[in-house]
């Protein structure tokens, strides 16, 4: 079943399985965080843990790999 | 020896790293021969880059996915496979080998076996340009395994672009699950292909199985055309397209309106668990560093193997007959000679795709100053250059005084890159670790 999981409050849908990275790109939400020296959009891009873009903050842990990251109901992504 | 909290599966024969085809394959191959065996793989279902796949969902588009399962399951009766871990070193004593994984809790766990079979694949290979750091800008196995493991399209306006003949599936699948592929833009001229009476006899069912797949969506496929250039404010809102001469310069441009491009320039083999133990290497047909194997998967290294991608990119089926191979080689038995003639076929189908499919010096003249070769530490072109005008005189000293690849990636995305910029072969990844890991398990290696 279809469940939710939330980017700075914002509810976003999720197919059990999915990654968090996957829900987001799907959304349309292609970035969540930027850079450190030019403030950069990223998001996803190799898709399989090997780039590092992807970091997310994920219910206050430290930054994860949101492209292998598999969501969990409730899940909270905050982007700041 | 360990950490007390480390889970030591003390009986175990082999360790095989890796759970796609090679790595399945050599360890179902051992278990039924006896041999009591562990799999580890980082991600949360076997399959491996080719048969990721989704959780429980009846997605079986993927050709061979049902055998690969059924192989799967066999295993899981016979061995034990540990999911959700990753190796990030192994570690020797005497003839023993230790294996050292995390689980996503940041849990260790230590496996010892005699044998290690290394089966870890390859990423994509990209090639940096102006704006390929756009959000939207996806390697076209990032586009894929969004798809085959999510079940996400990628996008709904998408250009795919690059070399080789993974762009076809990428685009297959793509226009399949419903995108508008404005196009496949092969860097080389595809036709080369079919002319090689090697590849005529290999894969012209599967390549005229995607073609037909293209046709039916009209997606168009151009070669001697690249992606130079993507454009965008916060996200990538179209690309240019530039028809290309024989070494890549650009001879005319054009603006293509789209939200998503799939890009990659063939694959880099992950072979650092292979170099941090000692093991050969030998540059593949494209220069990639691969680890140097004899005819029964064997690397230089006593008791470590490598089957797969590692040992050069060849795709899923070489995949998955070098994991045999290696599976009855570990396990003292014969490797039938009619395994080692395919070996050998498939092995010279693989390096005809490296020699039709180059990566070609103008690539670098797409490049602008402020281009980003380093997406980490945000290292531009500039500094790169710099870095050479100061007279370093290779990519570790490139590295060294201008910062390429000292980020999170540890240098897997740019490394090859930055190799082309400084002039010379892509050297052997020199990493600690295999993939880079919290502090808390380097210090619990420390007390050992
Ligand atoms: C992103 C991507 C998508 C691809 N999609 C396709 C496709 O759709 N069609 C196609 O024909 N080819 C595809 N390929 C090419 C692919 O390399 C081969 O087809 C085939 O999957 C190779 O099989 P393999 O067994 O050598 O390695 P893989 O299938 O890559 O399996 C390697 C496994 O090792 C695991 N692993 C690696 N390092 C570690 C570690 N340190 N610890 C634990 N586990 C580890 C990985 O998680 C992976 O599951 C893709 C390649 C990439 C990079
Ligand atoms: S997208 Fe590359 S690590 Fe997640």
């Amino acid at each position: 079943m279809t469940f939710q999981i939330t980017i700075d409050g914002r509810a976003v849908p999720v197919e059990p399985g999915q990654t968090i990275g996957a829900a987001l790109h799907a959304a349309g939400v292609r970035a969540w965080r930027t850079t450190r020296f030019g403030g950069r959009p990223r998001g996803l891009f190799c898709g399989i843990g090997v780039c590092f873009d992807c970091l997310i903050t994920v219910n206050g842990r430290p930054p994860e790999r949101a492209c292998l990251l598999e969501a969990r109901p409730g899940d909270e992504v905050t982007t700041s | 020896m360990s950490a007390p909290d480390d889970r030591v599966s003390a009986a175990c024969d082999l360790v095989v790293v890796g759970g796609g085809p090679a790595g399945v394959a050599g360890a179902l191959t051992a278990a039924l021969r006896g041999l009591n065996v562990v799999l580890v793989d980082s991600g949360a279902r076997l399959g491996g880059q080719y048969f990721r796949h989704q959780a429980g969902a009846a997605h079986t588009a993927t050709p061979g996915l049902d055998r690969f399962l059924r192989q799967g399951r066999a295993l899981g009766e016979r061995a034990e496979v540990l999911l959700g871990h990753q190796v990030w070193t192994v570690t020797r004593d005497g003839d023993r080998l230790t294996v050292h994984c995390q689980t996503p809790d940041g849990r260790p766990v230590a496996i010892r076996c005699r044998d290690l079979l290394i089966a870890t694949g390859a990423h994509d290979r990209p090639l940096p340009f102006p704006g390929w750091d756009l959000p939207g800008v996806l390697t076209a196995g990032g586009a894929q395994a969004l798809l085959k493991g999510n079940g996400v399209v990628a996008g709904g306006r998408v250009v795919v672009g690059g070399t080789g003949p993974f762009l076809l599936p990428v685009a297959a699948g793509l226009a399949g699950a419903g995108a508008e592929v404005l196009g496949v833009f092969e860097a080389n001229g595809g036709l080369a292909l079919a002319r090689h009476p090697v590849l005529a006899l290999g894969k012209a069912g599967e390549a005229a199985g995607y073609g037909l797949a293209m046709a039916r969506h009209r997606v168009p496929y151009r070669t001697h055309q690249a992606v130079i250039a993507a454009h965008g404010e916060r996200e990538l809102e179209a690309v240019t397209v530039a028809r290309l001469d024989g070494d890549w310069n650009v001879l005319a441009t054009r603006e293509v309106a789209c939200d998503t491009l799939a890009v990659g320039y063939g694959f880099v083999p992950q072979i650092e668990l292979g170099v941090e133990l000692g093991c050969q290497t030998r540059p593949d047909a494209d220069g990639m560093p691969v680890l140097a194997v004899d005819g029964r998967q064997r690397t230089t290294v006593d008791g470590v193997w490598a089957a797969g991608e590692p040992t050069g990119v060849g795709g899923r089926h070489l995949a998955e007959l070098e994991g045999r191979i290696a599976g009855l080689a570990v396990a003292g038995a014969p490797v039938p000679g009619v395994l080692a003639r395919r070996r050998r076929r498939m092995r010279a189908f693989g390096e005809a795709l490296h020699h039709a499919y180059p990566v070609k010096p103008g690539w670098q003249s797409w490049l602008r100053d402020d281009t980003l070769v380093c997406r980490c530490e945000e290292v531009p072109v500039a500094r790169v250059r710099a870095a050479l005008a100061l007279g370093a005189t290779d990519a570790r000293s490139v590295k060294l005084l201008a910062r390429p690849g000292m980020g999170w990636c540890q240098g897997r995305v740019c490394g090859y890159a930055v190799a082309c910029l400084a002039g010379e072969r892509p050297r052997p990844p020199r990493r600690p670790i295999a993939q880079p890991i919290s502090l808390g398990a380097l210090a619990d290696l420390d007390t050992h």
